[in-house]
């Protein structure tokens, strides 16, 4: 305590000190990928920007801090394509930036984990909710800022026992992501004591996102599709892929609420979210970039501010200072979350509440009261340590 | 005959009415409300209408209005203390959430939220004179004892800017922990406090050599350590008693003013917030944001005595003479 006093009041007297020199400047990368995915709905479809136009909120901001640091933010981003040979090009930018920011799929991730092992640079991992790269394929220089499967469905799982809508109606897309899901949604009904009362797999059967006379179809295909259901309260449906859940609202044999992949939709960020100060950053964000914030947009931006957080609180632009201050105790981050977010030290995975929003609203943000945990609430969402296969290296 | 009676038992009553009888408003962030409470009989009195997001609340130096920052409408809204009604708006900026005035209350400074500004407005002329770049989102807001130096922290910054007044420069940047929200000085000026509501501590600042000379953490047993957000502070005159809002903690910390040590926690509502004295520091008043009400804490016994329910999500509060 003592030392980390004299920590402070060092770098309080460097922050008041000189200003003439030269700024440090600190390099940011943004390994994205080509290729955005289509959405059901016309208004969900994700901007070419998704992603870093939130980290390039965030350099903004660390560099309206850097200004009273002597610090200067730089921004490098490159999109790979599918045939592109990824290693390369995140080699390259490592040899131009001191961190990486990725969205990258599970694969591709590792693939430059592993070829940058050796530089020391250090990927914060903004885009993939693959457990996996927190369990067994985890790795020491990967640092995950966006939420897991799994706390995606226990945040979900605990509001829906929290509502009493214990019993679930399962569909499950046909795609191997959609499956991953459902097995973290099987995991979330059983630890919070929810029951699966039935499952359905929805085939994708391929055919176009967008027709003229789309609905009349869909109406005629939806109630028969969820028909003859055992009694259940919601109909949970694990659709990352995007082909059918959000045909289910309103259309569902039985009367009943959609969780899930549509309806209520766990998330770390949503464009309605306004408590803890989320306004101000919601404000900025549309002034900047002309469009509302989305989920991958915060992650980018907090993967950004977190860089600009441990530059401040080490007044360093030195790698190794700041990446041994994001993974020792006394890192936290401010996100407009209510609470401060901080690092599982045994996979690196970012603790944070996890949003229930439909689209509209954020109609909660779990953990849930009453789910209760020794070391924090936060835990109650995903992998905890003692269940972990991560072993860092 | 038995009315008449009464009449005058009530007028005989009202004539023994201590002279300590303050006034408080409270703004409600939610309601779009200012509550009037009177602390003699710690009753509403009144519930007046504002403008939408009422937040930072503040008694004009000559308590002749209540200045109220209605940050969704962009302005400054002025309660005139007679008619307890609104009577002007100032020119503040975008999102004004917290503000401070100087000695004479000429000036007043006010933190935009929006704009990562610091606002100067002329009270008298009631006119915008220029503005100061401070850091990320500006919140807390103060000014020294001696009038010479104003504070604003940066909520995403993490900083304590000290501001010279006269010049209007940035002379010292203090880093802080996470989320900075509230700053107040020592009546003698020899310490500056700021709450970080996230960092969950409060940072003591020697004015002087502007630096962070001590922190105070706080511990309550049996309550996660998250939930403990430390926002509003309250000093007594003397500097030897201080309170801090602890948030969703639910609590209100006593510290002791010299040792910086935790003396006790007070339960008080939910989400407490802010909170101010009545000006003669017999009671303390703080405001809870979820449960819709105002709990009274007797300093000298540093007990919680009442509770009165106000508007939706009370925010700010402050105190004077009716």
């Amino acid at each position: 305590m003592f030392r980390r006093l004299i920590g402070t009041i060092a770098l309080s007297m460097v922050a008041t000190g000189a200003l003439a020199a030269d700024p440090v400047e600190i390099h940011i990368g943004y390994l994205g990928h080509v290729g955005v995915k289509s959405t059901l709905s016309l208004v969900e479809q994700p901007a070419d920007n998704d992603g870093i136009a939130g980290a390039r909120l965030a350099i903004e901001d660390n560099n309206t801090t850097g200004k009273f640091l002597n610090q200067r933010f730089v921004l490098d981003d490159v999109k790979v394509k599918d045939n592109d040979d990824v290693a390369k090009v995140a080699t390259d930018l490592a040899g131009r930036n001191d961190y990486i920011i990725t969205d990258l799929p599970a694969d591709a991730l590792l693939k430059v984990a592993d070829a940058l092992r050796d530089r020391g640079t250090v990927l914060l991992n903004a885009g993939a909710i693959d457990d996996r790269l927190r369990e067994q394929d985890c790795r020491a220089n990967v640092i995950h800022v966006a939420p897991t499967r799994s706390m995606l469905a226990d945040a979900l799982g605990q509001y829906l026992v929290w509502k009493q809508w214990k019993r679930w109606l399962l569909v499950t897309g046909s795609h191997d992501q959609d499956k991953l899901y459902a097995d973290a949604l099987r995991r979330a009904a059983t630890r919070f004591g929810a029951k699966i009362v039935q499952e359905r797999t929805f085939e994708d059967t391929g055919g176009a996102r967008r027709t003229d006379s789309g609905v009349t179809l869909i109406q005629r295909q939806m109630p028969v599709f969820t028909q003859q259901a055992p009694a259940y309260d919601v109909l949970v449906a694990a659709d990352e892929s995007q082909v059918f859940a959000n045909y289910l609202p309103y259309r569902t044999w039985d009367p009943r609420p959609v969780a899930g992949s549509a309806g209520l939709v766990p998330t770390s960020w949503d464009a309605a979210h306004d408590q803890w100060g989320a306004v101000q950053i919601q404000n900025r964000f549309v002034k900047l970039n002309m469009r509302r914030m989305t989920a991958l947009d915060m992650q980018a931006w907090t993967a950004a501010r977190m860089i600009g957080e441990a530059t401040s609180r080490t007044n360093s632009g030195d790698p190794g200072k700041v990446i041994a201050f994001l993974k020792g105790k006394n890192f936290s981050i401010a996100a407009f979350k209510g609470t401060r977010l901080t690092l599982r030290d045994w996979n690196l995975q970012l603790r944070q509440p996890i949003l229930l929003a439909d689209g509209r609203m954020v109609v909660s943000v779990s953990p849930q009261e009453g789910f209760l945990h020794q070391v924090s609430e936060l835990d109650t969402l995903g992998v905890d340590r003692p269940e972990t296969k991560c072993k860092l290296q | 005959m038995w009315r008449r009676c009464l009449l005058t038992g009530m007028l005989v009553w009202l004539a023994a009415t201590p002279a300590s009888a303050f006034v408080a408003y409270v703004s409600n962030e939610k309601g779009n409300t200012v509550t009037v409470i009177d602390t003699n009989s710690w009753t509403v009195t009144k519930t007046i209408k504002v403008g939408q997001r009422p937040r930072g609340i503040e008694f004009s130096r000559d308590g002749k209005f209540v200045m109220v920052a209605v940050g969704d409408d962009d302005t400054i809204q002025v309660i005139d203390t007679k008619t307890q009604e609104i009577v002007d708006t100032l020119p503040s900026g975008p999102d004004p959430e917290l503000f401070t005035q100087d000695a004479a209350g000429k000036t007043m400074y006010v933190a935009n939220e929006n704009d990562n500004t610091v606002t100067v407005i002329d009270l008298e002329k009631r006119a915008r004179l220029g503005d100061i770049q401070v850091g990320v989102e500006p919140e807390g807001m103060t000014i020294s004892p001696d009038g010479k130096i104003l504070i604003n922290t940066s909520e995403t910054t993490n900083m304590a800017h000290f501001i010279d007044t006269t010049t209007r420069q940035i002379v010292a940047n203090v880093l802080v922990d996470s989320r900075p929200r509230f700053a107040q000085f020592k009546r003698d000026g020899s310490e500056l406090w700021v709450s970080s509501e996230i960092g969950g501590t409060v940072s003591i600042i020697d004015p002087v050599k502007r630096e962070v000379t001590g922190k105070i953490t706080f511990d309550i047993p049996g309550l996660r350590n998250e939930a403990i957000q430390p926002v509003g502070i309250g000093m007594t005159k003397d500097g030897k008693t201080a309170f801090v809002a602890l948030g969703p903690a639910n609590r209100v910390a006593v510290v002791d003013g010299t040792t910086h040590k935790v003396l006790k926690y007070l339960l008080v509502g939910q989400r407490v917030w802010h909170m101010d004295f009545t000006p003669d520091e017999k009671y303390l008043m703080v405001t809870n944001g979820v449960s819709n009400d105002v709990s009274v804490i007797d300093v000298a016994s540093q007990k919680v005595i009442k509770t009165i329910q106000v508007g939706e999500l009370p925010w700010g509060i402050t105190i004077a003479q009716p």
